[in-house]
């Protein structure tokens, strides 16, 4: 054990109606730890969860605040719901902080056991500030109302080892490990901006630890920078009614009704018990949505050799009940047991693999030009333990490959590394020298926008074509979705607040093959409830998977079937009978559009929240290359007679391209204009003060940012 | 030619739901199909017939990601 650096004692508050109301603070910089109250005002404004999280970060920072800056906070909260064991996905914990790839907030939705066991031990959200000196772990031990501080520097870095000695360390036997929880990142982190954050939970079937992940953003990174190895929480004695709720019986009554929908209908429908995520590659690449190559094509016929089918016969774990939090019937965190690792500091080894999840496979897999499932599953594995956001990996490496295949970049630039589409023995290379610190990896890991810098000025490479297919926005990564023909979706994409994450809004089949949402008003309305809608997840704490990963049978007879009107009302009940609260399904929208008003105020105070900043690379809006258009040639030269009234006949192909990108770009702006009018945003895409008063939002700090830029 | 999703689509003699769903690559599990309106059991895309200048809808239910 390491030195004990601080001890602290605490009673643990009791919870009411889904808040403990206290949260907790921890300064690493001088070893402060102290408790606050969550206000009703926060309550009332803020719900919890992201709301939380984004403002107790604001009070934090300064406009000049960076990642790195000793007041740069990671705030995480699970909210009201979270840990309610009755309904599927209740256990999700939200996590912000200002991000080193964006310079704004970031904020990362997360399973595993440590939300819930935190809110259990007394506390609504937890706040970490300041950094520390040496390598420490904090310890908080829920049924005994301490908190311990201790060094950490003996501890291994990367997660499968690290979580299981804690988990061992704290437990007190096998019995026991199910009530510790982790949090913690690996050895890329220590080195790579997109370092992310693994939340443990303890697998007694399996008798491993399991990972979920708060992936995006560079959480880890920071983690890593504060010199936090560890966050550990241990609580006994998880049961149905620890929140205390206002109306039990209606909860119970909601979930009976949802696990039955789950038994009846998810063998036909999504199969999320048996495959989790990964169920979509197969459909994506048929609909040309997988991203293949650098985002350049929307499928591939090798896909097969990812699809569902080859991972649930040939490596996932079957029947075995995968919840990532109790009473999680939808089950989807699969796992394939005793993997052969080939590559790596860890290679001889059998390791447990969590996933792959859709993101996994079609990032690592398809994205990379890797259709090789034991290679995408090792992938998984490395960028896990590692501690790296494997959607950031996937859409940098991508780009890299096509750089280098382009010609824009060189071998020799790249340490010898032979990233050419497929290779995925240079992909594992590229991940090792990550987590080492070492040669390329290092600067891959810095992120799209930083290496389009490096590319250019450095190794002399064309900035007009990085900029085209750099799939990034705001800093970002895109996740793992081509959408060329989905202009909706472009939308979806690039004016997310914190980046292009599809957790906002994903409308592609309701624009793209539905046609459902023809005009720029209908988008715009997409555009608006969507991501309210999907916000509110993070308020309270649940998983948006049960949402719409699984519907009632009888959803088709509804007048809105893509909002899912039976599973929004079931939320609509839950969050009353938890709270005792009264809200409508109107009233859940106005919750969730407080924080994400607040969201992009505090980007424009950040810096980067206006126009200039909601604009996406032109490969997600339309064919760059020649080989991309004549991929779809005829599509496009369709497109060129009835969408413009122009005689592809009579043009090249360079010409066609151009007068494709000039259309595509101008809808890209007529989408804005419309999307920022219906959000109650100017032209700029700041929030008005009109729309902030209407929703009850117009706080004079708010006021303050944003008036001098109308 | 028939109405799919709003769009026109050549319609042929003997068209039924299934050989539209077929033609138009429409392999995703989790849809409704409507003709003129009226909703079609999955049971019965195999035989229920598709008339010239009919309106289709099939709608795929993934709003996620």
């Amino acid at each position: 054990m390491g030195t004990i650096l601080k001890e602290y004692s605490y009673t643990p508050a009791k919870i009411h109606r889904g808040y403990s109301g206290k949260s907790l603070y921890i300064n690493l910089s001088d070893l402060r730890i102290e408790q606050k109250e969550v206000t009703e005002f926060m309550k009332e404004k803020f719900t919890g969860g992201k709301g939380f999280d984004l403002w107790y970060l604001w009070h934090a920072v300064t406009p000049e605040t960076r990642w790195d800056s000793p007041e740069n906070e990671i705030v995480m909260s699970v909210g009201p719901l979270g840990g309610i064991t009755q309904y599927s996905g209740t256990g999700k914990t939200l996590v912000c902080s200002i991000s080193p790839l964006t310079d704004i907030p970031i904020d990362s939705n997360v399973g595993g056991y440590f939300g819930p066991l935190l809110k259990f031990s007394g506390w609504d959200a937890f706040e970490l500030q300041g950094k520390s000196e040496k390598e420490i772990l904090i310890f908080i031990d829920g049924n005994n109302g301490r908190i311990q501080i201790e060094e950490a520097e003996e501890y291994p870095d990367d997660t499968h080892l690290l979580a299981e000695e804690l988990t061992k360390k704290y437990a007190e036997n096998e019995d026991d490990k199910v009530n510790i929880s982790v949090v913690c990142t690996g050895s890329a982190a220590k080195h790579a901006y997109m370092g992310m954050l693994n939340f443990s939970f303890y697998d007694p079937r399996r008798k491993v630890c399991r990972y979920k992940q708060a992936a995006r953003g560079g959480l880890g990174t920071i983690l890593q920078d504060k010199k936090i190895k560890a966050l550990v929480v241990k609580y006994r004695g998880v049961k149905p009614n620890l929140n205390d709720v206002a109306d039990i019986s209606t909860i119970n009554k909601v979930g009976v009704k949802y696990h039955k929908e789950v038994h009846d209908l998810d063998h036909k429908q999504n199969k999320m018990r048996q495959i989790g995520t990964a169920n979509t590659v197969m459909i994506m690449s048929q609909y040309d949505l997988l991203p293949t190559r650098n985002f350049q094509t929307g499928g591939d016929p090798e896909a097969i050799k990812i699809s569902p089918e080859v991972f649930i016969n040939d490596w996932l774990t079957q029947g075995i009940h995968d919840g990532c939090w109790y009473g999680c019937t939808l089950s989807c965190a699969k796992c394939a047991e005793h993997f052969l690792l080939k590559t790596g500091p860890y290679a001889g080894q059998r390791v447990p693999v969590d996933g792959p999840e859709y993101e996994c496979a079609a990032g690592l897999g398809a994205n990379l030009g890797v259709f090789d499932p034991e290679a995408v599953l090792e992938e998984n594995f490395y960028c896990d333990t590692y501690g790296i956001d494997l959607i950031s990996f996937a859409t940098c490496t991508a780009f890299i490959m096509e750089c280098y295949q382009r010609g824009q970049i060189t071998q020799e630039q790249m340490g010898g590394l032979d990233l050419r589409f497929g290779n995925s023995q240079a992909v594992l290379e590229l991940m090792h020298q990550m987590s080492r610190g070492e040669g390329f990896g290092k600067i891959a890991g810095l992120g799209i926008r930083k290496l389009k810098k490096i590319f250019v000025e450095e190794f002399g490479a064309d900035p007009k074509l990085l900029q085209d297919i750099g799939m990034e926005v705001k800093g970002l990564e895109y996740s793992e979705y081509a959408h060329k023909e989905s202009l909706a979706q472009q939308g979806g994409f690039a004016m997310a607040i914190k980046g292009p994450q599809h957790d906002e809004s994903w409308l592609i089949f309701m624009d793209m093959v539905n046609k459902q949402i023809p005009t720029f008003e209908d988008k715009a309305d997409a555009l608006y409830y969507f991501p309210m809608f999907r916000t509110w997840f993070g308020l309270v704490g649940l998983c948006k998977l049960p949402w719409n990963d699984l519907v009632p049978a009888d959803n088709y007879k509804t007048d809105s079937p893509a909002k899912v009107p039976e599973h929004v009302q079931n939320y609509v009940d839950i969050f009353n009978a938890v709270t005792g609260k009264s809200i409508d399904k109107e009233e859940l929208i106005l919750q969730s559009e407080r924080v994400y008003q607040f969201q992009r105020v505090f980007s424009v105070r950040m810096g980067k929240g206006d126009r200039k900043d909601d604009y996406p690379p032109y490969r997600s809006l339309g064919p760059v290359t020649r080989e991309e258009y004549l991929s779809r040639q005829e599509l496009y030269d369709k497109q060129l007679r009835e969408l413009q009234k122009l005689d592809p006949e009579t043009m090249d192909l360079d010409e066609k391209i151009a007068a494709t990108r000039r259309y595509r770009e101008d809808q890209y702006e007529q989408l804005m204009d419309a999307v920022y009018r219906r959000r109650g945003w100017t032209e700029n895409g700041i929030p008005t003060p009109e729309r902030l008063k209407e929703i009850g939002m117009d706080l004079p700090e708010l006021l303050e940012v944003i008036e001098p830029k109308q | 030619m028939i109405k799919v999703n709003t769009e026109d689509y050549p319609w042929h003699a003997g068209m039924t739901v299934r050989a539209l769903l077929d033609e138009k690559q429409f392999t995703f599990r989790h849809i409704i199909v409507r003709v003129n309106g009226q909703f079609v059991p999955e049971e019965e895309y195999e035989k229920y017939p598709i008339q010239d200048g009919e309106d289709v809808l099939v709608l795929h239910l993934m709003a996620g990601g």
